[in-house]
């Protein structure tokens, strides 16, 4: 049955299905970022998370920055998806969606693609003014393997967070946030991986941030706490799985809340 | 598939269950090329879950369903590829102005940009919003918002449009309009399938109406022959200067069956010429003016309710 679905999508992929995520993207761009939740969970909270761990303790921001970075490649990345098909079933404009040439793979890609754009501009903002205040000698080719698969991993996993039928976005932009922040939490941004020891160290490999730091601290430091290999399949795994999940449970609420 | 006939919708034994509920049960029927085919029924019939299934929003639990000789079940692409779709539910976005939201819907098609713009002013002209083109959505009507929807749905000249209940709750210049649009698009050749509350607006519109009640097909027919088949339900219409007990009005055996309308009084019977003569000696032995009366043909509201008995007002007098 697997299989099966499998066939079909790759038979589907073709130009109207490019064509499809090019124009749902263009959409999603152009309504979705400007939006209050956008702006409050992708930009203001992780600036606030920033400044109360920042401010007035002395933390080194030459060691900090990747961590930051990371922190803020992962709130900016899985802001947007959330939004987007709660939003567009309280307003009624899903089932019009839907009507349109596009499958739900369609769809899907599209909020992907709108939160990794998202996350990739605000990131290369952040990422400049780091540059223009600390001293660093990047690795530009591995930090931009690095940002396009982590910012695809996380936009992924904020469309799987939408999945659940509900009809107002505040409720899954709280729900998010219920899963998001735990993962900040255990992924080695605040704590370096290196002192990481027992039951933490385990739990922070179940989050996907973990890698992106650990790509980050090589990139800009030329540490690597854990393998470069295994960072991109570690996030090129959990990419498989958000998009898998995504797929099945935005299938299963496909008609719930129209 | 290579078509073997002139059907451009076709609806094969269409099922589907939502728990224990049987929403749709065999539902089959066709629609030719360039018809206005419409689907009636109360609420609760089936008319969203048949126009959902045929628009590839739903999949059926069991039956097939073609659109221009392409299984939607199985290629869905290609078969949307071919329609235009007004949803009941489905808005516009309105952060997006009315210009965008066209553009946007025919970029799904694949219209080329510059071809789609001057579709987009011209459909703007055409449904009276082009000095209202680039203002954002949300700040226009209900039936300015439908305009648009619709604008947006015929945006890459579709060869059959699917329309839920078109004009739902809009006011009478929006309703004209849309209805005007329609039969401009029927009469390019568009193929139109309309779900519809109003009977009136089917009886003027639709080429062949279908009735649904309970997920089952009940008539497939012209609304025409249906008032034709239907004709034994006549009826006279009359009003009286002064409130009568319909109690009294309906003793006689020649009425079937009465409804109040308004100041009016519907009262259906096999025979009209007797009840009109009945009543005329009715008003003159109680003292009464009779302000209007007349003969009705069976018309296709009554068709409706006798085939799916929905009528709250129907009073059953025998």
């Amino acid at each position: 049955m697997q299989l099966m679905g499998l066939v079909m999508l790759i038979k589907n992929l073709d130009i109207q299905f490019f064509r499809g995520v090019m124009v749902a993207t263009e959409k999603n761009i152009r309504i979705y970022y400007t939006k209050a939740p956008v702006l409050i969970y992708g930009l203001l909270l992780p600036l606030f998370v920033f400044l109360a761990f920042y401010l007035g303790r002395g933390v080194n921001m030459y060691f900090f920055f990747p961590g930051l970075l990371a922190m803020s490649l992962f709130f900016t990345a899985s802001s947007v998806g959330p939004m987007i098909t709660p939003w567009e079933k309280q307003a009624g404009t899903y089932e019009r969606l839907l009507s349109f040439p596009v499958s739900i793979n369609t769809i899907i890609l599209a909020d992907i693609a709108a939160g990794m754009v998202f996350g990739i501009i605000i990131n290369m903002i952040v990422l400049i003014v780091g540059l223009i205040f600390l001293d660093y000698d990047i690795n530009i080719l591995l930090l931009s393997f690095g940002i396009l698969l982590a910012s695809f991993c996380f936009s992924s996993l904020g469309v799987l967070l939408s999945s659940p039928s509900v009809r107002s976005p505040s409720h899954i932009m709280m729900f998010s946030s219920l899963i998001r922040f735990p993962l900040i939490f255990i992924s080695g941004i605040f704590i370096p991986l290196e002192n990481l020891k027992g039951i933490a160290r385990g739990l922070s490999y179940l989050s996907p941030i973990t890698y992106l730091v650990d790509i980050f601290n090589f990139g800009f430091k030329g540490e690597s706490d854990i393998s470069l290999i295994i960072d991109f399949i570690a996030l090129f795994m959990f990419s498989v799985i958000f998009i898998y999940l995504s797929n099945r449970f935005h299938k299963r609420n496909l008609m719930k809340g129209l | 598939m290579k078509k073997e006939n002139n059907n451009v919708i076709e609806a094969n034994f269409l099922t589907k269950r939502f728990g224990n509920v049987t929403a749709l049960n065999q539902v089959t029927f066709s629609v030719s090329d360039g018809e206005i085919f419409g689907f009636l029924g109360p609420n609760g019939a089936g008319k969203t879950t048949t126009i959902r299934m045929l628009t590839g929003l739903l999949a059926p639990d069991s039956g097939d369903a073609f659109i221009d000789g392409v299984n939607i079940k199985r290629n869905p692409i290609k078969a949307k590829m071919k329609m235009g779709v007004i949803p009941e539910m489905g808005n516009i976005y309105a952060d997006l102005t009315a210009q965008q939201n066209i553009i946007l819907a025919g970029k799904f098609y694949g219209v080329p940009i510059r071809e789609l713009r001057k579709r987009a002013n011209s459909l703007l002209e055409q449904f009276g919003l082009h000095d209202r083109k680039n203002d954002l959505v949300r700040t226009f009507s209900k039936g300015m918002k439908q305009r648009v929807n619709i604008a947006s749905a015929i945006a890459h000249n579709p060869e059959i449009l699917f329309l839920d209940e078109p004009t739902s709750g809009l006011d009478v210049q929006s309703q004209r309009l849309i209805r005007n649009i329609i039969n401009q698009m029927n009469q390019k050749g568009t193929t139109i399938f309309l779900t519809t509350h109003n009977i009136e607006e089917a009886n003027q519109l639709c080429a062949r109406v279908a009735i649904i009640n309970k997920g089952k097909i009940v008539i497939i027919d012209r609304p025409e022959s249906l008032r034709r088949t239907f004709e034994t339900t006549q009826s006279v219409e009359v009003a009286f200067d002064k409130p009568i007990d319909d109690g009294l009005i309906g003793k006689s055996n020649l009425v079937n069956r009465i409804e109040r309308r308004g100041d009016k009084w519907k009262l259906y019977t096999d025979n009209p010429d007797r009840l009109l003569k009945y009543l005329v000696k009715f008003a003159e032995g109680k003292d009464l003016i009779i302000i209007s009366m007349e003969i009705c043909r069976a018309s296709l509201e009554d068709v409706f309710v006798k085939l799916t008995q929905v009528n709250p007002l129907k009073k059953e007098l025998r």
